[in-house]
C-alpha cells in the first residue's frame, strides 16, 4: 500500500474502475452475502422454478444412465467404425469448458489481472461442475461403472494385472482426476475467508453451524494470510501447467493414435486454445445471466465482460488458425489418406457439421473486433452460445469424421446419435445448471475478500478523482 | 468485558482451557480497530517501533505491507510443497517402473518396459496432485486450522475483521505487554474501539 500510483484521467476511459459507484468494503460484503442470506431473492419463485426445470433435466440424466447400465452401451449409437462418438465428444466438450475456470483463477492471477476477482469464483465452480459432467461419459462408456476403480493402479484380485502406462488413456485418467481434485482444493482454499465472512454475519443457527464448520476457524490473522497467500500463489503456479497438461493429454488420446485426422502434432496447443475459448464462452453465458438475475452490475461491469470478449477473440482466432494449419499440413504432407480426410471433413457427408464449426468458432467471434459488439450484452450473450455450439461441433467433427471413413471403403459408416445419446447429453446440461444454480444461491459466488482488495487498491489509484458515472 | 459466562470449570475442561491458554484468569491481549488498510500498516509500524514483538493483525483481506510492519516472517509453505511434490514425482516413477518392468512385465507394441518419456504425463500429474495437497494442508497446518475457538473472538468487534475493519493485536505474551499501557499505545496510534481481551 506504500506506493501510490495516480491514474491519468485520460486513461479512465480505457481503464475504468473495476468496482464502481464508490462501494466500500461493507457494501461488497452486504451485496454478496445478501444473496446467500436470501435478501436478493425478492421473488424467490423465479429461482425455484428454474431450479425445478434444471432438476427435471437432471432426473432425465439419471433415467438415461440407469437405462444404459441396465441394458448395455448398445443403447448409444457408437458402432464400427465409429467406436467413439457422442460420449467422447461430450467428454472433451465438458473438460474444455472447465479450462476457463482454471485459466481465470490461476493464469490471470499470476499475470496480476485484477479484473479476475469478480469472476474467478463462479468460473472455478463452473470448472468443478464441468469436470463432473465430463467424468460421466468415460465412466459409463466402460459399461460397468462400478468397476471404475480398475482405471486406477489399485491392486485387485479380479483383474490380476496392472494398467498399461504406455497408453494415453491411462495418462488421461491421471490428468482428469488430478485436475478435478486440484480444482476442488483451489476453489475451497479461495472460499475459506468468504465462508468466515458468512459465518460472522450468520443470524440463524443452521448458517452459523454450517459456515462455522466450513470456514475451519478462519479469523483473518495476518500470520495466516501470509501462509495463505503463499499457498494460493503456489496453487496458481501449479494449476497453470496443470490446465495446459490436461487438454494436452486429452488431445494425446487422439494424437498418439495413427488415424488420419488425429495423428498430428498441432493437437495439444490447438486443443488447449479451443478449451479456453469454449470455457470463456460458457463463463460469459453464466455471468450474463447471473449479473442480470442477481443485479450484480456493480461488481461484474462491462469492463469485465469486454475483457472476456477480447480473450474469446484471441482464442477463437488461434483456433481458426489451427484449422487452416491442419488443412495446409494435410496437403503439404503429401499423404493421400490425410488429404482425403480433410477434404472429406469439409465436403463429405458431415459437411454441415464442419461449416457449423467454422461459422460459429471462426467467423462469428470476429465481430468482437468492434468495441460496440464487445460492449453489447445481447451480442456477447448470443456469441457465447454460438461459440459453445461451435466448439461442441469441433469435437464432433474431429472425432466422428476421422473415424467414419476407414482405410477400407468396405468399413465405411455413418454415425447417427440415438435418443439415449441425445437425452444423456441434455441430462448433463441439467446436472451442470442445477449445480451452478445451487452454488449461486448457497455459496458466495464472488470472491469478497479479493474484491475488497481491489476496492482498497482503487481508493489509492483514483484518489482525488470524482467517481465515474456508471 | 466478557467473563466465562458462568461455566463451571471442572477437571477435563479446565485442562483443555489450560492447554489452549484460555480462561478468566488469562489475558489474550489488546485489540484496536482501523477502518483502512494503510492506517493499519502505519499504526503497526509505529507500534513495532515502540518495541513490541508479539503482534498480529486481523483483516478481511490480505493487507500487503503488514507482514513487514509487524515483523511476520516469510511463509515456510514453499519448503513443504517442494518436498511433498518431489515425493509425488518419486511415487509416480517407482509405480510405473515397478508395475511395468518388475511386477508384470508385458511387451506392448514393442515398446520398452520402462522409460522416462512415456512416464512424463503421469509423473507430472502426481507431482502436481501431491503438491496441491501439500499446499492446502500445509497452509492449514501452519495456521493451526481447523480450530473451534480462539480468544481473539472475545473482542467485541472481531466479527468485523471478516467484513470491513482492520484489527491490530498486541498479544499478552509480549514481554513489553502491560494491559493499561498497551491500550494507551494503541489509542495513540489512532486505533478505535480498543479493548483488553480476556483469554
Amino acid at each position: 500500500m506504500s506506493v501510490v500510483v495516480e491514474q491519468d484521467p485520460a486513461l479512465l476511459v480505457v481503464n475504468p474502475r473495476l468496482v464502481p459507484g464508490g462501494q466500500d468494503y461493507h457494501d461488497v460484503t452486504n451485496k454478496i452475502s445478501g444473496i446467500i442470506e436470501g435478501e436478493v431473492f425478492k421473488t424467490p419463485m423465479k429461482y425455484w422454478i428454474t431450479l425445478s426445470v434444471t432438476g427435471g433435466i437432471l432426473v432425465l440424466l439419471g433415467a438415461m444412465l440407469t437405462y444404459l447400465v441396465a441394458t448395455g452401451i448398445g443403447v448409444w449409437g457408437n458402432n464400427r467404425p465409429i467406436g467413439w462418438a457422442w460420449d467422447i465428444t461430450n467428454f472433451v466438450f465438458w473438460i474444455g469448458i472447465g479450462h476457463a475456470g482454471t485459466l481465470i483463477s490461476a493464469i490471470l492471477f499470476l499475470f496480476r489481472q485484477k479484473w479476475r476477482t469478480s469472476i474467478n469464483r463462479s468460473a472455478e465452480a463452473m470448472t468443478l461442475f464441468a469436470v463432473a459432467c465430463a467424468g460421466i461419459f468415460p465412466l459409463f462408456h466402460t459399461g460397468r461403472p462400478w468397476r471404475a476403480y480398475w482405471l486406477f493402479p489399485i491392486w485387485n484380485s479380479d483383474l490380476n494385472l496392472w494398467q498399461n502406462f504406455r497408453s494415453p488413456l491411462i495418462w488421461d485418467v491421471f490428468a482428469v482426476s488430478t485436475y478435478g481434485t486440484v480444482s476442488a482444493l483451489f476453489w475451497f482454499t479461495g472460499l475459506i475467508p468468504d465462508l468466515a465472512t458468512i459465518r460472522d454475519r450468520a443470524t440463524t443457527k443452521v448458517r452459523q453451524w454450517v459456515f462455522g464448520v466450513l470456514a475451519l476457524g478462519w479469523r483473518g490473522s495476518a500470520r495466516h494470510w501470509r501462509n495463505y497467500e503463499a499457498a494460493y500463489l503456489i496453487l496458481a503456479g501449479i494449476s497453470t501447467p496443470l490446465v495446459l497438461s490436461v487438454h494436452t493429454i486429452v488431445s494425446f488420446d487422439f494424437a498418439v493414435s495413427v488415424i488420419p485426422g488425429w495423428h498430428t502434432t498441432i493437437f495439444p496447443p490447438y486443443f488447449v486454445a479451443g478449451a479456453i475459448f469454449s470455457g470463456f464462452a460458457c463463463v460469459m453465458t453464466l455471468l450474463v445471466i447471473a449479473r442480470w438475475s442477481l443485479n450484480l452490475h456493480d461488481l461484474i461491469t462491462i469492463k469485465h465482460l469486454e475483457n472476456m470478449c477480447k480473450i474469446m477473440l484471441v482464442t477463437g482466432s488461434i483456433v481458426g488458425y489451427a484449422y487452416g494449419t491442419e488443412f495446409f499440413i494435410a496437403w503439404y504432407s503429401g499423404n493421400g489418406y490425410e488429404r482425403f480426410t480433410f477434404l472429406n471433413r469439409a465436403f463429405g457427408p458431415y459437411y454441415w457439421a464442419y461449416w457449423t464449426m467454422i461459422s460459429c468458432n471462426v467467423l462469428i467471434p470476429q465481430l468482437f473486433w468492434f468495441k460496440r459488439m464487445r460492449t453489447s450484452i445481447p451480442v456477447m450473450f448470443v456469441i457465447s452460445i454460438t461459440t459453445n455450439i461451435g466448439m461442441w461441433f469441433e469435437r464432433f467433427v474431429i472425432i466422428v469424421t476421422s473415424l467414419h471413413r476407414d482405410f477400407l471403403p468396405s468399413s465405411w459408416g455413418y454415425f447417427r446419435p440415438t435418443w439415449v445419446d441425445m437425452c444423456t447429453f441434455t441430462g448433463t446440461i441439467g446436472l451442470f445448471l442445477t449445480l451452478f444454480l445451487l452454488f449461486a444461491r448457497f455459496l458466495p459466488m464472488i470472491a469478497m475478500s479479493e474484491v475488497k482488495g481491489v476496492v482498497a487498491d482503487e481508493k489509492h489509484k483514483f484518489k482525488g478523482q470524482e467517481l465515474v458515472a456508471r | 468485558m466478557n467473563t466465562t459466562q458462568g461455566i463451571t470449570t471442572s477437571g477435563d475442561f479446565a485442562e483443555i482451557k489450560e492447554r489452549l491458554g484460555i480462561g478468566a484468569d488469562k489475558v489474550y491481549g489488546v485489540i484496536g480497530a482501523f477502518s483502512e488498510p494503510d492506517e493499519l500498516v502505519k499504526a503497526g509500524r509505529k507500534i513495532k517501533e515502540m518495541g513490541y514483538t508479539k503482534l498480529d493483525a486481523m483483516t478481511p483481506f490480505a493487507v500487503h505491507g503488514i507482514d513487514d510492519a509487524l515483523g511476520i516472517p516469510y511463509s515456510k509453505i514453499g519448503w513443504i510443497v517442494i518436498s511433498i511434490g518431489l515425493c509425488g514425482t518419486a511415487t509416480a516413477l517407482l509405480l510405473i517402473w515397478w508395475v511395468g518392468a518388475i511386477n508384470y512385465p508385458l511387451v506392448i507394441g514393442g515398446k520398452p518396459l520402462f522409460d522416462f518419456t512415456f512416464s512424463i504425463p503421469v509423473t507430472f500429474e502426481l507431482t502436481v496432485l501431491f503438491s496441491a495437497f501439500a499446499a492446502v494442508l500445509g497452509m492449514l497446518g501452519l495456521n493451526g486450522l481447523p480450530r473451534l475457538y480462539h480468544p481473539s473472538l472475545r473482542y467485541s468487534h472481531s466479527h468485523r475483521a471478516t467484513d470491513d475493519r482492520f484489527l491490530l493485536v498486541i498479544e499478552a505474551d509480549d514481554p513489553k505487554f502491560d494491559a493499561l499501557q498497551s491500550v494507551e499505545h494503541l489509542k495513540s496510534v489512532g486505533a478505535a474501539a480498543v479493548e483488553v481481551v480476556e483469554g
